[in-house]
């Protein structure tokens, strides 16, 4: 059995404009979410799921062996949830039943609720703890398998990320692969004028971590870079990619304006934008 | 949500927490010692207010809330005020420990707000949610711990604070609430529960959005015949034993009505003082031992049994518990 999904590059792009698509289409109809956080990622995660790095089986979501991804900056949701849904984890229809009262399509991700949702997150800086927990448990139990974590820029702040980053290296987690959306922009401003991060590689290389830096809206570069880092753990380092990314991407309008962060587009706004991620305006 | 419908409260259109940043930004005008914390997220808890008047006296210290927490702490140290905000499960749950060290054990003069306790956050979900936040500031002895159900309690709950000596804990919402008291000369003070609608037969104890709902099943027992007393109790700490003894005594049963779970939260509470000096038949309404889910507030209300008809039922069992 094979269980990772390679698909063609125009497959990709489609799979990406498809789950940008969702992403909309459920945080309009739920009336809020994070859209904006979430087309800032689509394109890692489309390189994960579809781009033959993430092991899975879809109608085996527990299965032991699978690879591990954690959606530690929770609050993108909409994006773990079409992914998982077009990765055939459960029907497309669920989605548009996100934060609605009895609906398992949480506003942020509770472990299990539903098939593939590898952790609870959505208070920001604990997913890369949760990964290296994994990966220390792998090591145990005899599996081989990778994981990978995704944060956000902002969540970077956390002080947790850096007590994970230096256990990470410690315990020389190099099956470890942390991506970072780095779309410059938290919820309040720009990352550059609230809590500065820069020198970000450095800070990454003096914790003992192996850094990637890419274009994370090119699927094909996002791809390179998670193939290189499995490569790399036979260094034993733990292993980041840097993805420079842009904060609403696909729709110019939300691009331009930060403070679409947390905000649902309503039915006008989401009118246009489903124009242009069509293209067809 | 039809909070004051049936007791025909003034509506506010303004959230509360648009209330709270109303009133910061008044306090800081007032007070230059006054300094502002915030843990990237001003827009929602709207201490960002205070941000574009006074961006020297605002201190955006991002996803970071045990940082926050310390330096907050800190400046106070240094002889400012600091307001350290942020929502009430993340401060709470992230920096439990610095809010025990550097604030309730060191008795600095502090106010942390809580923005978004409570359920009534609705759809960002259970991660998001205080519940619980109550019960963890009330493991902190030192706090004063305010609980505003309208407008014009929050602005002198904001107002006040700083002159209060030690911690003070302010919980605030993401939801509208009605107006209870007006505005101008607001009956309002610290540790004093105040006596929001006058009945003999029994009494709702409630804080924050409980007591519009508790107003609301108050006139409809009215309908029933049952007159029932319903007493804001918006300081939790330090408990205003004399009021709710005062209740007990006179009506004869009491319900209690907290957004919180009820383990450790304001029910207990009461529940102690109650069975201490006037034991009655008492009911309670909040959360029992659940995470809440994503949803509208209304449709949660509803579902985990936080309405007026839910205070009704509570107060009908206690009210028959009272003739038994
Ligand atoms: C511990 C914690 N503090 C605050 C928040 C509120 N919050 C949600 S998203 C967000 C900004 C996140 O910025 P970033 O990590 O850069 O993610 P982006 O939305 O830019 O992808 C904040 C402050 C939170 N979820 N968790
Ligand atoms: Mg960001």
């Amino acid at each position: 059995m094979k269980d990772s999904v390679l698909l063609e590059a125009d497959q990709l792009l489609e799979t990406a404009r498809q789950l940008r698509l969702d992403i909309l289409e459920m945080t309009t109809k739920a009336g809020s979410g994070h859209p904006s956080s979430s087309w800032s990622a689509v394109e890692l995660v489309t390189a994960l799921y579809f781009g033959g790095i993430l092991r899975y089986r879809a109608n085996e979501p527990w299965w032991p062996a699978r690879d591990r991804f954690i959606m530690s900056k929770g609050h993108a949701a909409p994006l773990l949830y079409a992914a998982l849904a077009k990765a055939g984890y459960f029907p497309r229809e669920e989605l548009w039943t996100l934060r609605e009262v009895g609906s398992p399509v949480q506003g942020h991700p509770i472990q299990g609720m539903m098939p593939g949702v590898e952790a609870t997150t959505g208070s920001l800086g604990q997913g890369l703890s949760l990964g290296l927990g994994h990966v220390l448990g792998g090591r145990l139990t005899g599996q081989k398998f990778s994981v990978f974590v995704l944060l956000g820029d902002g969540e970077c702040e956390a002080g947790q990320i850096w007590e994970a980053a230096m256990a990470a290296s410690h315990y020389k987690a190099g099956n470890l692969v942390a991506m970072l959306d780095y779309n410059k922009y938290q919820e309040t401003g720009p990352i550059s004028r609230e809590i500065a991060l820069e020198p970000l590689v450095d800070k990454w290389k003096s914790f003992g971590w192996n850094v990637q830096e890419v274009n994370g809206h090119e699927i094909k570069e996002v791809i390179a870079a998670l193939t290189l880092a499995q490569q790399l753990e036979a260094t034993a380092k733990p292993q980041i990619i840097i993805a420079h990314t842009i904060k609403g991407k696909g729709v110019s309008f939300v691009e331009a304006d930060f403070t679409y962060h947390g905000r649902a587009l309503n039915a006008e706004q989401a009118a246009l934008a489903r124009e242009e991620i069509n293209g067809t305006r | 949500m039809e909070l004051g419908k049936k007791a025909g409260l003034t509506q506010c259109n303004k959230p509360l927490r648009n209330i709270f940043g109303d009133a910061l930004l008044e306090v800081a005008r007032a007070n230059e010692r006054v300094v502002v914390l915030d843990g990237d997220l001003g827009n929602s808890t709207m201490a960002e207010y205070v941000r574009y008047e006074f961006p020297d006296r605002f201190f955006n210290l991002g996803i970071a809330e045990s940082n926050l927490v310390g330096v907050g702490a800190g400046l106070a140290g240094a002889g400012l005020y600091p307001f350290i905000t942020s929502f009430s499960s993340f401060l709470l749950c992230n920096a439990y420990d610095q809010i025990r060290l550097a604030v309730a054990m060191s008795e600095i003069d502090a106010t942390v707000i809580g923005s978004h306790g409570g359920i009534t956050l609705g759809k960002d979900g259970p991660t998001q949610m205080g519940i619980e936040d109550l019960a963890l500031i009330g493991g902190l002895p030192t706090f004063t711990i305010i609980v505003p159900c309208d407008p014009a309690s929050m602005h002198a709950a904001v107002k006040a604070a700083p002159s209060i000596k030690g911690p003070v804990f302010i919980r605030s919402s993401r939801v509208p609430m009605p107006y209870i008291y007006p505005l101008e000369d607001t009956p309002w003070e610290v540790g004093k529960a105040n006596i929001v609608r006058e009945g003999a037969d029994l009494t709702i104890i409630g804080c924050g959005m409980m007591v519009a709902a508790g107003l609301d099943a108050a006139a409809m027992l009215a309908e029933e015949g049952i007159e029932a007393r319903v007493v804001d109790l918006h300081t939790i700490r330090p408990m205003d034993k004399e009021s709710i003894v005062a209740a007990a005594k006179e009506t004869g049963a009491v319900v209690v009505a907290e957004e919180h779970l009820l383990h450790g939260g304001v029910g207990s509470n009461v529940a102690r003082v109650v069975a201490e000096s006037a034991p009655v038949p008492m009911r309670f309404v909040g959360l029992r031992d659940v995470y809440v889910e994503s949803g509208a507030p209304a449709d949660l209300v509803k579902k985990y049994n936080l309405t007026a008809d839910d205070i009704c039922t509570a107060a009908r069992e206690a009210y028959a518990a009272k003739g038994a």
